[in-house]
C-alpha cells in the first residue's frame, strides 16, 4: 500500500536528511520511533504529500506521489490519506459532525451518515457531534481527529505524535481505537513519534537516528 | 458545504461581522438615498418646468415666486392687476399666457384658478367627468382626490390661506366635476378651477356675509351682486411661453424695469437653487464614501486578523484535499459576501427611508418619493463588491502562500 524508497529531504536551511526505506500494506500500522528534531515530521509529511523529497519516490495506492503535480497532488491526498496531528486541529466554526464529514466532502466522496454514527459510536464520540470543537476535551478532540482521519476509507493514515498530549489512560485507549478502526478499514498505519508507551502497542517499529 | 463554512466563519466571530457590515449598509444607504432622491426631485423639477418659459407676478423673490407659481411649494409673492398683465399677454413675442389665481385651498391642498390651457400645458387628461366651465366646478388632481376620497358630485368649502386651519369659506362650496389621470406632475397635488372662481369667493366673502349657508346643489346666482370694474381684477401669477427665444432675452427686463410686476424664469432659478443644494448633496456623498472605505478597512481588518488563528483549519483544509485555489477563493466568498450583505441591507434602509421621507414630505410638500431602481445603483453595487474584493484579496492572498508542512508542525 506505501512504500518509500531512497527518501531524502533538504531542509530550506542546507541541512540534508535520508531516511531508511518505508514499507507497509492496508491493515498493518508501523511505528516510526525517534527523538525529537529528528526529523520524524518532517518524514511524515513527506509520505503524505505535504513536502517534497529532495530525492527518491514514495508510491502510495500505486502512484508515485512526487510525479504529481501541486493541485493534483492536493487532490490525492484528499482522497487516500487521512492525517491525525498531534494537537487536533479543526474548522473552529464548524460543529464536530461538520468537521468529520469534512474529509468526504473535500475528497469527493459520499457523505455516508450511517457510516459517521457507527464511527463516532465505536469512538464513544456520538454525544458530541453538535457541539464546536473548542468545548471538548483533548482525548475527545483526538477521538474526532480519528474519526475524521478514517471516514472516507484512506489507504493510508499518517498520524504525528497522535498520543503526546494525552495522559496515560487516554493514550491507552485513543492508540487502541487507531489501531483497530485501521485495520477494521484497511488502511495501512504509519504512526510516528516519541512517545514511548506506544512501543508495546504497535510491534512493527523503525527508530530513526539522526 | 463550502457555503457553509463561509456563513459560519462570518458569524463564529460575529462583532467583526457586525461592524463591517453596519458601516457598508449605512454608506449604502446614505449613497442610494442621495441618488433615488436627487434624481427623482430633479425629474419632477423638470417635468413640472415643461412649457413654462417665465413666470410674471408681483415684486419680491424671484425663486418665491417660481417655487410657488410653478411647483406650488410656497406662498405668493403678492397679486398683480389682470388688466396690466392681458396687456403683457399681447405681446407679439409671447405664445400662451396661463393666468393663475391661488390662495385658497382645502386640507392643505391648493386650489388653482386658471384656465384650461393649465391642464393642457402638461399634457394632462381626464380620468372621469369634464374639464371645468362654469365658477365654483372643479377639477381634483389624481393624488388629491384618491387622498380626500374626491368623487364627480362632491362638494366642499375651501379654507383662506395655505394653512388647513385656515378660515373657512362657508359662503360657496366647491363641486368636483371631473378627475384628472395621475401625471406625475404637481397636477396631481391641486384642485383646478377657473379663476371666475376665486374671484366669486372673495367678492362674497366681502359683500355676502350674511347670507346663510347654503343648501347643496343650489345654484350660484351672481348677477346680484354688482360687478367690479375688470381694472380692479387681480391675479396672482402668469405662466408665459415664448414664441421664439428673443422673448428671453427682452422680456424679463423690460417687465422687471418698466412694470409694477415681476419676471423670473424658472430654469435659471431652479438651477441657482439645484447649485446651492448640490454643495450639501457633494459633501453628504464625500461623507457617504469615507464611511464605505472605512467599511472596507474594517472587513479587511477582520479577515486579516482572523487569519492567524485561521491559518491552522486552512493548513488542515489543504492536508485534506482542498487546492489552494480553493482556500484563496473561501476568503475572497467572504469579503464580497459581507459587501453583497452591506448592499442589500443598504438599499433596504434607503428604502426605509425614502418611506419615513414620504410620510413627511406627503404632508408637507405634497411630493411622494417612488421606490424604483435608479441606474446609477447598479453602479453602487459594483462600488461595493470591488471594496469587498479589494478588503479580501491580500488575506486571500496570503492563505493562498500559506507553508502547510511549518503551520502544521509549528503547532
Amino acid at each position: 500500500m506505501i512504500s518509500a524508497k531512497q527518501l531524502s529531504y533538504q531542509y530550506p536551511a542546507g541541512k540534508t536528511m535520508v531516511y531508511p526505506d518505508i514499507e507497509s500494506t492496508g491493515g498493518n500500522a508501523l511505528l516510526i520511533l525517534g527523538k525529537s528534531g529528528c526529523g520524524k515530521t518532517t518524514l511524515l509529511h513527506l509520505l503524505g504529500g505535504l513536502l517534497r523529497p529532495k530525492e527518491g519516490q514514495i508510491s502510495i495506492h500505486g502512484k508515485d506521489l512526487t510525479t504529481l503535480t501541486e493541485k493534483a497532488l492536493d487532490q490525492f491526498r484528499g482522497q487516500y490519506i487521512g492525517f491525525v496531528f498531534q494537537k487536533s486541529y479543526f474548522v473552529q466554526s464548524l460543529t464536530v459532525k461538520d468537521n468529520i464529514m469534512l474529509a468526504p466532502y473535500l475528497a469527493k466522496k459520499s457523505e455516508d451518515t450511517n457510516r459517521l454514527q457507527a464511527l463516532a459510536k465505536s469512538l464513544g464520540i456520538d454525544h458530541l457531534l453538535h457541539k464546536l470543537p473548542a468545548t471538548l476535551s483533548q482525548g475527545e478532540q483526538q477521538r474526532v481527529s480519528i474519526a475524521r482521519a478514517i471516514i472516507h476509507h484512506p489507504d493510508l493514515v499518517l498520524a504525528d505524535e497522535p498520543t503526546s498530549s494525552l495522559d496515560d489512560e487516554n493514550t491507552a485507549t485513543v492508540a487502541g481505537l487507531l489501531l483497530q478502526l485501521c485495520r477494521e478499514n484497511g488502511a495501512a498505519l504509519v504512526v510516528v513519534t516519541h512517545d514511548e508507551r506506544l512501543k508495546s502497542i504497535i510491534p512493527n517499529q523503525i527508530t530513526l537516528v539522526p | 458545504m463550502m457555503l457553509k463554512i463561509i456563513y459560519r466563519n462570518l458569524v463564529y466571530k460575529p462583532l467583526n461581522a457586525v461592524l463591517s457590515l453596519i458601516l457598508l449598509m449605512l454608506s449604502v444607504a446614505i449613497i442610494s438615498l442621495l441618488l433615488v432622491a436627487g434624481k427623482q426631485v430633479s425629474e419632477k423639477l423638470d417635468n413640472d418646468l415643461e412649457g413654462v418659459d417665465m413666470v410674471v407676478g408681483a415684486k419680491g423673490s424671484p425663486l418665491q415666486l417660481v417655487l410657488s407659481a410653478v411647483y406650488h411649494v410656497d406662498a405668493p409673492t403678492g397679486n398683480i392687476s389682470k388688466a396690466e398683465a392681458d396687456k403683457l399677454a399681447k405681446n407679439p413675442l409671447i405664445e400662451t399666457a396661463i393666468p393663475l389665481a391661488y390662495g385658497d385651498s382645502y386640507k392643505g391642498y391648493r386650489i388653482l384658478g386658471t384656465t384650461a390651457d393649465y391642464p393642457g400645458m402638461y399634457k394632462a387628461e381626464l380620468n372621469e367627468g369634464v374639464l371645468f366651465s362654469k365658477p365654483m366646478e372643479v377639477v381634483a388632481g389624481a393624488a388629491v382626490a384618491q387622498k380626500e376620497k374626491l368623487t364627480i358630485g362632491a362638494t366642499f368649502n375651501s379654507t383662506h390661506g395655505e394653512d388647513a386651519r385656515g378660515q373657512v369659506h362657508e359662503s360657496a362650496p366647491y363641486k368636483v366635476v371631473g378627475i384628472l389621470k395621475p401625471s406625475g406632475t404637481v397636477l396631481d397635488q391641486l384642485l383646478l378651477t377657473s379663476v371666475e372662481s376665486i374671484w366669486d369667493i372673495h367678492d362674497e366673502d366681502h359683500q355676502l356675509k350674511t347670507v346663510p349657508p347654503h343648501v347643496e346643489g343650489e345654484e350660484i346666482h351672481h348677477e346680484d351682486h354688482t360687478e367690479e370694474p375688470e381694472a380692479d381684477k387681480q391675479i396672482t401669477a402668469l405662466l408665459i411661453k415664448f414664441r421664439s427665444p428673443m422673448g428671453i432675452m427682452m422680456l424679463p427686463r423690460m417687465i422687471n424695469e418698466n412694470s409694477t410686476m415681476q419676471a423670473a424664469v424658472p430654469t435659471l432659478e431652479i438651477n441657482r437653487l439645484v447649485n446651492l443644494m448640490g454643495i450639501g448633496i457633494s459633501t453628504l456623498q464625500g461623507i457617504a464614501l469615507a464611511i464605505m472605505l472605512i467599511a472596507g478597512l474594517s472587513v479587511f481588518v477582520s479577515l486579516y486578523n482572523r487569519l492567524k488563528e485561521r491559518k491552522f483549519e486552512h493548513a488542515l483544509m489543504r492536508s485534506m484535499g482542498t487546492s489552494r485555489g480553493v482556500i484563496f477563493m473561501l476568503l475572497m466568498a467572504e469579503g464580497l459576501f459581507l459587501s453583497l450583505a452591506g448592499f442589500v441591507a443598504g438599499i433596504g434602509l434607503c428604502r426605509i427611508g425614502l418611506s419615513m421621507l414620504n410620510k413627511r414630505s406627503a404632508e408637507e410638500f405634497h411630493f411622494q418619493f417612488g421606490y424604483n431602481w435608479v441606474p446609477e445603483e447598479a453602479w453602487l453595487l459594483a462600488i461595493t463588491l470591488l471594496i469587498g474584493i479589494f478588503a479580501a484579496i491580500i488575506p486571500a492572498a496570503k492563505a493562498y502562500r500559506l507553508n502547510i508542512a511549518k503551520t502544521l508542525s509549528d503547532g
